[in-house]
């Protein structure tokens, strides 16, 4: 369990992390999201006090981390897998941690087993790959069987096979019933491994909610239809009390009709029933990141230049649009003004060019 | 305890160390061997225990740069921080490697010294080498003191800097340019030199013997005494320290 009040760390002038407060609760695995210079890692190294808050305190188990006896037996944690001496063995690095918290030296071999690492336990970490530092880095928040286990981006730069194991690792720690806090920038690894979200922008608190719930609040679904006689099938459609939107035709594909907040298996039967034609019928979803940048959008510490083309009339002051290139942002979103799927008015011409669908757009 | 044995194993577990206290004590005995077997016969007379420690400030500054690179490695590879999160605690944490390295560098200290002496023993034994009065024990055994609490100074400058590389050049220089500059200044420089440190660090070691040609340099008009000296060095280099465990608390790691 761990727990923050009112979390704020000023550097001079800036803030980085702004009256933040959450609670982690344990048996299963939370995600902290936030845009890179969120401030997610020096909010990890405030609750681990290795950082000392401006204001706010943050409490494991109820207690700070200094207070904590032996404190490598409640909380593990992997926030740089670098933070190792080059020219010291892994055996050797886990040798000290171990005696400072008086564990057992047999625990030693035993991490060093779990995450595969015995049989170079005796060479100098210096050497290591990213993904072995990464597994060292884990042994090291193992050490001490701890029920609280802390990870900053712990898959970046990995290679699949690594996001993959540290993913089941994870959730395998979870269902052991700690409290695991894993970190990360990335909406969609965090979709598939964490349970509940903390999402930060700015240093700010966004939203602390589920998974589920965060995805689904954030990117509505809507459905796509596109067939010879349009006009016929908007009336129909209408007539059933939907909402249609027309899309004009564009890079995206021919005129078409979105319909927000139905299912493919409404619309198609009623097409069924009038013996209408269909030519496309697609269920749209707004991507994870397009969900992300929805909410973190004022919240990114740079702006870029609009990505997505002219941006339409409803772009400049939309709190979308700056952030790179987002997920696969559709083949090209030129100027379209599609209303966005999502149901935030705010949301304006920036999520134009059906946005990263997930269902898949025809192309 | 724990804390001593985990600053132990840190140590020994990389090889620097083990090079510095070799380096340490192959530049102090090796230096000393060489003067033994070069001294002519007639000149005998005055080799006497102090002229086998000339070389001390060698070994010395290895083992302040040892001390050094102890504190500052942690900063440079971050393990400054997994060492907090062991021990959140930072004033033992930081005292427990004050003290397994201030320890390690005060018995090299002794090893060179003993080595030194032992060694211009075995080449010229008829020089008058043996120990007899207190100043001549302080002579030998006294360098280890000064090594030990160089060592503190040094982890302080360490401390304080927190890199590698500027924390050696500030030692360096304060060691071998300012102490030895400062007495020039005219009218005051007697008395600056009087209370710089390593200057009555080292008069500890060679406090009361009479001048010489060769050995470590005697000092006239020290104020203080050989222990009153090695005291006041001691509170140098202890409260330097002191000032670097404030730091290391209140920034962050």
């Amino acid at each position: 369990m761990i727990e923050a009040r009112g979390l704020t760390k000023r550097y001079g002038r800036t803030v980085a992390v702004n009256d933040l407060s959450f609670a982690v609760a344990p048996g299963k695995v939370t995600g902290f999201l936030g845009p890179n210079g969120a401030g997610k890692s020096t909010t990890m190294r405030m609750i681990l006090g290795l950082d000392n808050p401006t204001a706010g305190t943050v409490r494991i188990n109820g207690k700070r981390y200094a207070d904590l006896r032996h404190p490598m037996r409640q909380v593990g944690a992997l926030l740089d897998a670098k933070w190792v001496h080059p020219n010291r063995s892994a055996r050797s690095h886990l040798r000290w941690i171990a005696a400072a918290n008086r564990i057992p030296v047999k625990r030693v071999d035993e991490v060093l087993a779990t995450v595969g690492l015995t049989s170079v336990a005796g060479k100098r970490a210096g050497g290591f790959s990213l993904g072995m530092s990464q597994r060292l880095g884990i042994a090291t928040a193992l050490l001490g069987d701890p029920g609280v286990l802390l990870f900053d981006e712990p898959v970046n730069g990995l290679d699949p096979e690594g996001i993959l194991w540290i993913r089941q690792f994870m959730h395998r720690l979870a269902d052991e019933g700690r409290t695991v806090f894993v970190s990360s920038h990335l909406l969609s690894e965090m979709a598939l491994t964490a349970q509940d979200l903390v999402v930060i922008g700015r240093g700010r608190l966004i939203a602390q909610t589920s998974t589920r719930e965060f995805i689904d609040n954030a990117s509505e679904s809507a459905v796509r239809v596109r067939g010879p006689e349009i006009e016929r099938l908007h009336g129909a459609l209408a007539g059933q009390g939907l909402t249609v939107r027309d899309v004009p035709a564009g890079a995206e594909g021919p005129a078409a009709l979105l319909v927000p907040n139905a299912t493919t298996e409404q619309v198609g039967e009623l097409a069924g029933q009038l013996g209408l034609v269909l030519h496309e019928l697609t269920a749209q979803r707004g991507s994870l990141e397009q969900a992300f940048i929805q909410l973190t959008g004022q919240d990114v510490e740079y702006h870029a230049g609009s990505p997505a083309g002219p941006g339409g009339p409803g772009g400049p002051d939309g709190p979308v649009g700056p952030v790179g290139p987002v997920g696969p942002a559709g083949p090209g979103g030129a100027g379209v003004t599609v209303p966005p799927p999502v149901g935030s008015a705010a949301a304006g011409g920036a999520s134009v060019g059906g946005a990263g669908t997930q269902g898949g757009n025809a192309r | 305890m724990t804390l001593l044995t985990v600053e132990r194993i840190k140590l020994f577990s990389t090889r620097s160390p083990w090079w510095c206290m070799i380096l340490a004590t192959a530049l102090t005995v090796g230096l000393t061997s060489i003067f033994a077997a070069t001294t002519k016969t007639k000149d005998l007379p005055d080799f006497t225990p102090d002229v086998t420690q000339f070389a001390y400030n060698f070994g010395l500054v290895v083992m302040m740069v040892m001390s050094t690179l102890a504190v500052t490695t942690e900063y440079r590879f971050s393990t400054i921080r997994t060492t907090f999160l062991a021990e959140p605690r930072r004033t033992p944490a930081l005292v427990a490697k004050g003290i397994v390295v201030a320890g390690l560098a005060g018995i090299v200290g002794e090893i060179t010294a003993v080595g030194s002496w032992g060694i211009a023993r075995l080449i010229q034994p008829d020089a008058p080498l043996a120990l007899h009065s207190a100043q001549e024990y302080r002579n030998v055994f006294g360098v280890g003191l000064v090594y030990l609490l160089a060592s503190v100074f040094a982890m302080a400058v360490g401390l304080i800097v927190r890199q590698s590389a500027g924390a050696i050049v500030i030692e360096l220089v304060y060691l071998f340019l300012l102490e030895n500059l400062l007495p020039a200044i005219p009218r005051i420089g007697d008395h600056i030199q009087h209370w710089l440190p390593f200057t009555v660090g080292d008069n500890f070691v060679v406090a009361g013997h009479p001048h010489h040609s060769d050995g470590p340099p005697v000092i006239d008009g020290m104020p203080l005494g050989p222990w009153g000296s090695l005291v006041y060095f001691a509170a140098v280099c202890v409260g330097l320290f002191v000032i670097g465990i404030i730091f290391a608390k209140r920034r962050d790691a």
